[in-house]
């Protein structure tokens, strides 16, 4: 240990001079130190650009589409616009065999993802780390009750609860987002209590307790700013998780009809027998983007993950 | 301060801390450690007995794992007391809830071994320092002063430049200094300093270890030093206390432990400090390295297995602490 302590002297007494009694960085500054946005892995930023591409169609979305995405068209010629291929007519990417663009749909669909995507992951983030905190800081009998709910939610086959709500409930892609708090909050609270169990131990939170801090206040200052890179890790494996679930269940004709989201456009596909009719315009567009998404959730998860554990350096 | 001089009002008992037939047991292993014979319980601590009187300072002294740090964290009810009694203050710690426990938080603190863990990475020094005086609801207009203050005490030149750093970019001495302002400064009646130096660099120790003394003397602080040096014990503490298993050995005047040991424990203990005299001989005691498993400790006196004078009524009986002169000694030899 002595090794330890001089070092450590060494070290701060050359950094000391240089940065000799920072001013306390602002809050926004803080926030993203906090936030710890993964630049330095090539795929995280590729995934990070995609992201950025996909938020900012969502938003300009009424901008960019050229149609109303459920609006029934017709050809100058006042024929119905169905089955139109790319080009044709001047419909960018076809239409469906309805007469709806494709493109515009498309466009459209990033709003729904987007939606369900971040609210899903909201919830999972947040209903799991809190859960994950209570149960990893009290320990005992909160600990034991909460652990076994997450072992029934481990036991719950999710598209078929998904299915089973939306019978219950109208169909609206809200259910997804319920469906995903109501059951994936587990694997989060899961991984965040064992973390919580490690930071429990650490000195300044029993220097707190010392201190006279209330429980509250140990685990919201000392506790929570530790777990929430991995908050942030498991929100951005949810995303991609809703999107793809969103998608499944729109597929299987569960969605909501009034709704515009890929999975939406995949259904509308198969049911109209697009791929009988060579009509690739209309289903690969959205697969490719819920892939595109979904993947770029996942790189970004990557560059957390070596941040979280530097040791797994590939 | 106004928390002092309230509690000087109201009690002037002369003992300050009585702890009476202290246990602290942890379950260890599950059921099948149980179903195999196994035992899966280790007493931490084991029918401690003890009374500090005002502005005393006693040293907890033993090898690791013989429940000294245990017994640290029961006196501050930092850990649920299996048996027996804490008072602290007239005021039994088990029954302190809420209310009570936010007072007893500002009046007895804990000087912590590691520095280097004892303080938030994300927070400045003076965030670091704020923290008791937010809980003690102190108003924020008078905390920098208090900071400062308490900063100055524990002889951190230039304070001010301090506060807005973080941990590390302060060395070790440093940080053990910025550890005991954050428990002085409240000035509570009572302090454990748990090791305070063991994680400090040679050339800091003696720093830190006069600082500690020097506020000690100065604030009449009521002290509990745990240590397994008796030589700081020695530098610091009137009174000594050699815990071995979760239990007492030996409790007396520091100066007469280290003189004339009784207890066979003590006798090794003290047998083992080195004498810096190559031609002095050092043979320190027979009795065998590291202490019997604490989940199955010896039957009768803890220390028998490895007590060169062990015979038959160790097995059979535990020795009771009896007076011996100056001090208690718990040995059927006296």
């Amino acid at each position: 240990m002595p090794e330890v302590a001089a070092v450590k002297t060494s070290v701060s007494e050359a950094v000391v001079p240089e940065v000799a009694a920072p001013r306390r960085p602002n809050i926004i500054a803080r926030f993203f130190r906090t936030l710890r946005l993964p630049v330095n892995d090539p795929f995280a930023v590729a995934g990070l650009v995609i992201y950025l591409i996909f938020i900012a169609t969502a938003i300009f979305a009424d901008s960019i589409a050229t149609h109303d995405p459920t609006e029934i068209l017709y050809t100058p010629s006042y024929d119905l616009a169905a089955d139109l291929r790319p080009g044709q007519d001047g419909f960018l990417m076809g239409t469906t065999s309805l007469g709806r663009d494709v493109f515009s749909q498309l466009i459209h669909g990033s709003r729904s993802a987007l939606l369900i995507g971040v609210t899903a992951a909201f919830m999972v983030a947040l209903i799991g780390s809190i859960i994950g905190l209570v149960a990893g800081y009290f320990g005992r009998w909160v600990d034991a009750v909460l652990m076994r709910l997450a072992d029934i939610a481990f036991g719950i086959p999710f598209l078929p609860f998904v299915i089973v709500l939306a019978a219950f409930l109208k169909p609206s892609i809200w259910n997804v987002v319920l469906a995903m708090a109501l059951v994936l909050w587990r694997d989060t609270a899961r991984v965040i209590r064992s973390q919580v169990l490690t930071l429990r131990t650490r000195g300044y939170v029993e220097a707190a307790r010392v201190a006279g801090s209330s429980d509250f206040r140990i685990i919201l200052r000392h506790i929570a700013p530790n777990i929430l890179p991995l908050s942030f890790l498991y929100g951005s494996i949810a995303i991609g998780w809703a999107i793809l679930t969103e998608a499944s269940i729109s597929f299987l004709g569960f969605g909501d009809p009034d709704s515009i989201s890929w999975g939406y456009m995949l259904q509308d596909a198969f049911a109209s027998q697009a791929l009988a009719k060579q009509a690739y315009y209309w289903f690969v567009p959205p697969g490719v983007c819920i892939i595109l998404v979904v993947s770029a959730g996942f790189f970004i998860t990557r560059g957390y993950e070596n941040i979280l554990f530097p040791k797994l350096n590939r | 301060m106004t928390i002092l001089t309230k509690m000087g009002a109201t009690k002037k008992s002369d003992v300050l801390v009585s702890v009476h037939d202290a246990k602290l047991h942890y379950q260890v292993g599950g059921a099948f450690a149980a179903m195999r014979g196994k035992s899966t319980v280790v007493k931490a601590v084991d029918g401690v007995t003890f009374d500090i009187r005002r502005g005393e300072s006693v040293g907890l002294l033993g090898e690791s794992g013989c429940g000294k740090t245990s017994m640290g964290r029961l006196l501050l009810k930092l850990e649920d007391i299996t048996g027996g009694s804490i008072h602290f203050d007239g005021e039994e710690l088990s029954k302190v809830h809420r209310k009570g426990l936010k007072k007893f938080r500002s009046k007895a603190q804990l000087i912590f071994q590691n520095p280097f863990d004892a303080i938030n990475p994300r927070f400045t020094i003076r965030q670091t320092l704020s923290e008791p005086l937010e809980n003690a609801d102190i108003p924020r207009s008078e905390r920098e002063d208090l900071i400062i203050k308490a900063l100055e005490l524990v002889k951190l030149p230039e304070p001010a430049q301090f506060l807005d750093r973080y941990p590390h970019q302060l060395s070790g001495g440093q940080l053990q200094r910025v550890v005991m302002a954050r428990a002085l400064i409240l000035q509570p009646e009572f302090v454990v300093a748990d090791e305070p130096v063991s994680m400090l660099d040679v050339s800091v120790r003696a720093g830190v270890l006069n600082v500690f003394r020097d506020v000690r003397d100065r604030l009449g602080l009521t002290a509990i030093y745990i240590s397994h040096d008796l030589a700081l014990v020695r530098y610091v503490c009137e009174r000594t206390i050699v815990m071995y298993l979760g239990r007492i050995m030996e409790d007396g005047p520091t100066e007469d432990i280290v003189r004339e040991p009784l207890h066979p424990y003590t006798k090794a203990l003290v047998a083992a400090v080195p004498v810096p005299n190559p031609d002095q001989s050092h043979d320190p005691l027979p009795i065998g390295r590291g202490a019997p498993d604490p989940r199955n400790p010896p039957s009768g006196c803890v220390f028998r297995d490895r007590c060169p004078s062990a015979h038959a009524r160790c097995a059979a009986e535990v020795p009771q602490p009896r007076p011996v002169g100056s001090r208690l000694v718990a040995c059927h030899l006296f």
